[in-house]
């Protein structure tokens, strides 16, 4: 039977995303949306108790009856029942993460309520191939021992020499690593057909696991000795997204600390759907995962035409990039 | 019930190895004459015909078949009437409970000549219980249906429907699941009596002052009030009202923090003493405190002993500053250190807030860490973060933190609510 806490429960069932503020640990999120579902839930009119009939003696008065005890059927309620003796319906829902955030980064984080779990875990056990961006933040000039702004610092430099010029071609040269690294990862012979018509829809990629790899890596600001880098990775940790920047600054013969680790998208994630952390309430994440199956919808139709949704995302410079050296490999191997 | 038939099933088959035809006959004649002469204790129930001709019908059958028994072969025939007494049986479980006993009775009886030597204890039942005498209503009434109730249990809900104080209690809105996780409190429970026990401490609460509604909260956070003794509790109270705090504050205090009736009297006047020479306040002062936090008797002392160290020591605040900020804000003293000293920080070092502007806003030292960064972030990145009162666009700290979230994005960031939304999202 269904009463009305389980038919909300079925409404929440999916997947959403919050915008994780930087400072709180991801399990701190985790178990603040939980309380808050179960709140809601339990918030729900209770289902009213189970009656039961019962045989009661009622003493009858002895001039009618000397015989004195008659028993009577009364429906009574049944206490055992009753939500203060049980606890309320929901006690625990299993609310999953995705790919985690540590804790003094912030950003988008993928979180699962009931079956939606299913679905995430397809999402991070490599299975289905991911891209996420990130915006981070650096500074110039001083070496700290975990690359973050927090840490201790062990060196300090220059930084005059550096212009914009010379951090694009770092990142330029970057990137061109990651993509070789993408192509070993990818396990699929360079020279054939099938690499060429993977390439040309931009499905190339490491099949499950492999080291993090930056797939678009770009400088959207420049005031040294701050700046911002925009970065698309795949199977990355937040922890090399800021050993990143420490050896963008040692390319550049300088130092480097990165100030904030923001993720501004993960799979199909964006900050436009992520919740802040005043919104993480049943109603408001309840809207949220309506909103996200509307739009799996949606997908689905348009997927007919394209086969992997992860990879439908554009990744701008990155894909044209192994479009074009798989092309020209491919016509390497037609010569 | 069922168990008794099982019995009657395996006697039957033990009978039937043995394979002597003249134990069968006999068998069969005692079964023959229980079954006449059960008919007599089926009156027992007056408005039950129903179930009796069910019964009658029942023994008949089971009449019949016994000199079936004597004369065939055996095994098989005997699984047959087997499996028909399973049916006798689910035709009997749907009646009801009271039906149930009654008809046990005659069975034993016919089970008592074939069983002799293996089942004595049916046989003690059997004496006492002397079921084919006819009895009188009264007495049908007054046998003792075993009750269901389990005799342990890991949940107070099996004993709910049977214990009158603890329905009592569930009627008061006492959270029994959230008691019964707590060690002992359960039994605790289930041995107290109503009459003599619960209703003198709820008439004691009342008599204090303490309002119908709260019973059940009191109750729920501290089930050992139940269990004190009556004249214990009142010299409690009757000490708080000594150190003249009025009888609606000692109700009050009470409702807020149940455990204060657990200390004996001694304890109290250590507490107030200790806060007493800790923040060297006046009586009447400390009265104010501890009326508004009555945690601050009942919590433990440590962690406020650490409080106070931390904001002398740590965050340099003065004594008299210290004071003022607990007359503000008595809650600074039972909050966790680790925020207390995350929250000061952020408003010290980059706020750029000093020390006694602070002590004017205590309130700030009680807010979330999340919303004060926020909403000074929100306010740098505008351009308006200015607590200085001496300046111009001076922003007070007091409705920097209390404000909500639409009242301050409108009065004091001049912003819309989608903007301190969007803002935070680049955070």
């Amino acid at each position: 039977m269904t009463t009305p806490a389980i038919r909300m429960f079925r409404g929440l069932e999916g997947l959403f995303c919050v915008y994780k503020p930087s400072g709180v640990h991801w399990k701190l999120v985790r178990d603040t949306i939980e309380t808050n579902l179960l709140k809601g839930l339990n918030a729900t009119p209770p289902q009213p108790l189970p009656q039961e009939v019962r045989l009661l003696a009622h003493p009858v008065s002895e001039t009618e009856a000397p015989k004195g005890l008659t028993l009577s059927a009364v429906s009574v309620a049944v206490l055992s029942k009753h939500p203060l003796v049980t606890g309320p319906e929901f006690q625990h829902i299993k609310v999953g993460v995705g790919h985690r955030l540590d804790a003094p980064s912030s950003g988008v984080l993928v979180l699962a309520v009931g079956n939606g779990n299913r679905a995430l875990n397809g999402l991070t056990t490599y299975t289905t191939r991911v891209t996420r961006d990130y915006t981070l933040e650096g500074e110039f000039g001083t070496a700290t021992d975990d690359f973050s702004h927090t840490g201790r610092v062990v060196e300090r430099s220059t930084y005059g020499h550096i212009t914009q010029d010379k951090l694009d071609r770092v990142l330029a040269m970057l990137q061109g690593v990651n993509q070789k690294a993408l192509l070993l990862y990818s396990n699929v012979d360079m020279r054939s057909q099938e690499a060429y018509e993977m390439a040309a829809q931009g499905l190339l990629g490491p099949g499950g696991k492999s080291t993090p790899i930056l797939t678009g890596l770009r400088c959207i600001r420049f005031q040294p000795p701050n700046f911002t880098l925009e970065v698309q990775c795949l199977n990355e940790t937040q922890k090399y997204l800021r050993k990143v920047v420490h050896e963008i600054g040692l390319e550049l013969r300088s130092t480097a600390m990165c100030k904030g680790v923001r993720r501004t998208r993960d799979g199909a994630f964006t900050l436009q759907d992520a919740l802040t952390h005043h919104h993480w309430t049943a109603s408001d994440v309840k809207q949220a995962i309506r909103q996200y199956h509307s739009s799996k919808k949606k997908r689905k139709e348009t997927h007919t035409k394209i086969k992997d949704p992860a990879l439908q995302l554009p990744e701008e410079t990155a894909g044209k990039k192994t479009e074009t050296y798989n092309e020209a490999a491919a016509k390497g191997g037609i010569k | 019930m069922s168990s008794s038939f099982t019995q009657l099933c395996l006697q039957y088959r033990s009978r039937l190895f043995s394979k002597t035809v003249a134990t069968t006959c006999r068998f069969s004649t005692q079964f023959h004459h229980c079954a006449t002469l059960t008919r007599l204790p089926t009156k027992i129930l007056n408005g039950s015909s129903v179930i009796s001709g069910n019964r009658t019908t029942m023994q008949a059958r089971q009449w019949w078949k016994q000199p079936m028994f004597c004369y065939r072969d055996l095994t098989a025939r005997h699984l047959a009437t087997e499996a028909k007494e399973h049916k006798d049986t689910e035709q009997l479980s749907k009646a009801d409970v009271v039906v149930y006993k009654t008809p046990a009775l005659p069975i034993r009886d016919a089970e008592m000549p074939v069983t002799k030597g293996q089942m004595s204890l049916d046989l003690d039942a059997t004496t006492e219980l002397s079921a084919l005498e006819l009895i009188s209503d009264e007495e049908a009434l007054g046998i003792s249906i075993p009750s269901t109730m389990p005799p342990c249990s890991t949940s107070l809900s099996d004993y709910v429907d049977q214990s009158e104080t603890l329905s009592k209690l569930v009627q008061l809105g006492v959270k029994l699941w959230s008691l019964e996780q707590r060690p002992n409190v359960g039994s605790m429970l289930l041995r107290l009596n109503f009459n003599t026990d619960v209703a003198p401490k709820l008439l004691f609460l009342k008599e204090i002052g303490v309002e119908d509604s709260s019973f059940g909260p009191i109750i729920s956070r501290n089930p050992f009030i139940l269990t004190k003794n009556l004249q214990q509790l009142r010299s409690r109270v009757d000490y708080l009202k000594s150190q003249e705090f009025s009888s609606e504050n000692v109700a009050l205090m009470v409702s807020r923090a149940p455990y204060l009736l657990s200390f004996n009297v001694k304890r109290l006047d250590n507490r107030l003493g200790f806060y007493q020479k800790q923040l060297k306040l006046s009586a009447s002062n400390i009265r104010n405190i501890v009326v508004r936090q009555p945690k601050l008797l009942s919590g433990s002392l440590e962690p406020i002993k650490e409080n106070l160290k931390v904001c002398q020591i740590e965050l340099g605040f003065k004594e008299n500053e210290i004071q003022h900020i607990v007359i503000a804000v008595p809650k600074v003293l039972t909050v966790q250190k680790r925020k207390l000293i995350q929250i000061f920080d952020f408003l010290h070092n980059t706020m750029k807030v000093p020390h006694h502007l602070i002590t004017k806003f205590p309130q700030v030292l009680n807010s979330r860490y999340l919303r004060v960064r926020e909403r000074h972030l929100f306010l740098n990145y505008l351009g308006k973060a200015q607590y200085d009162p001496a300046l111009p666009n001076y922003i007070s700290l007091e409705r920097f933190v209390s404000l909500p979230n639409e009242t301050f994005c409108t009065e004091l960031a001049l912003a819309t609510l989608e903007d301190f939304n969007l803002f935070q999202k680049t955070l």
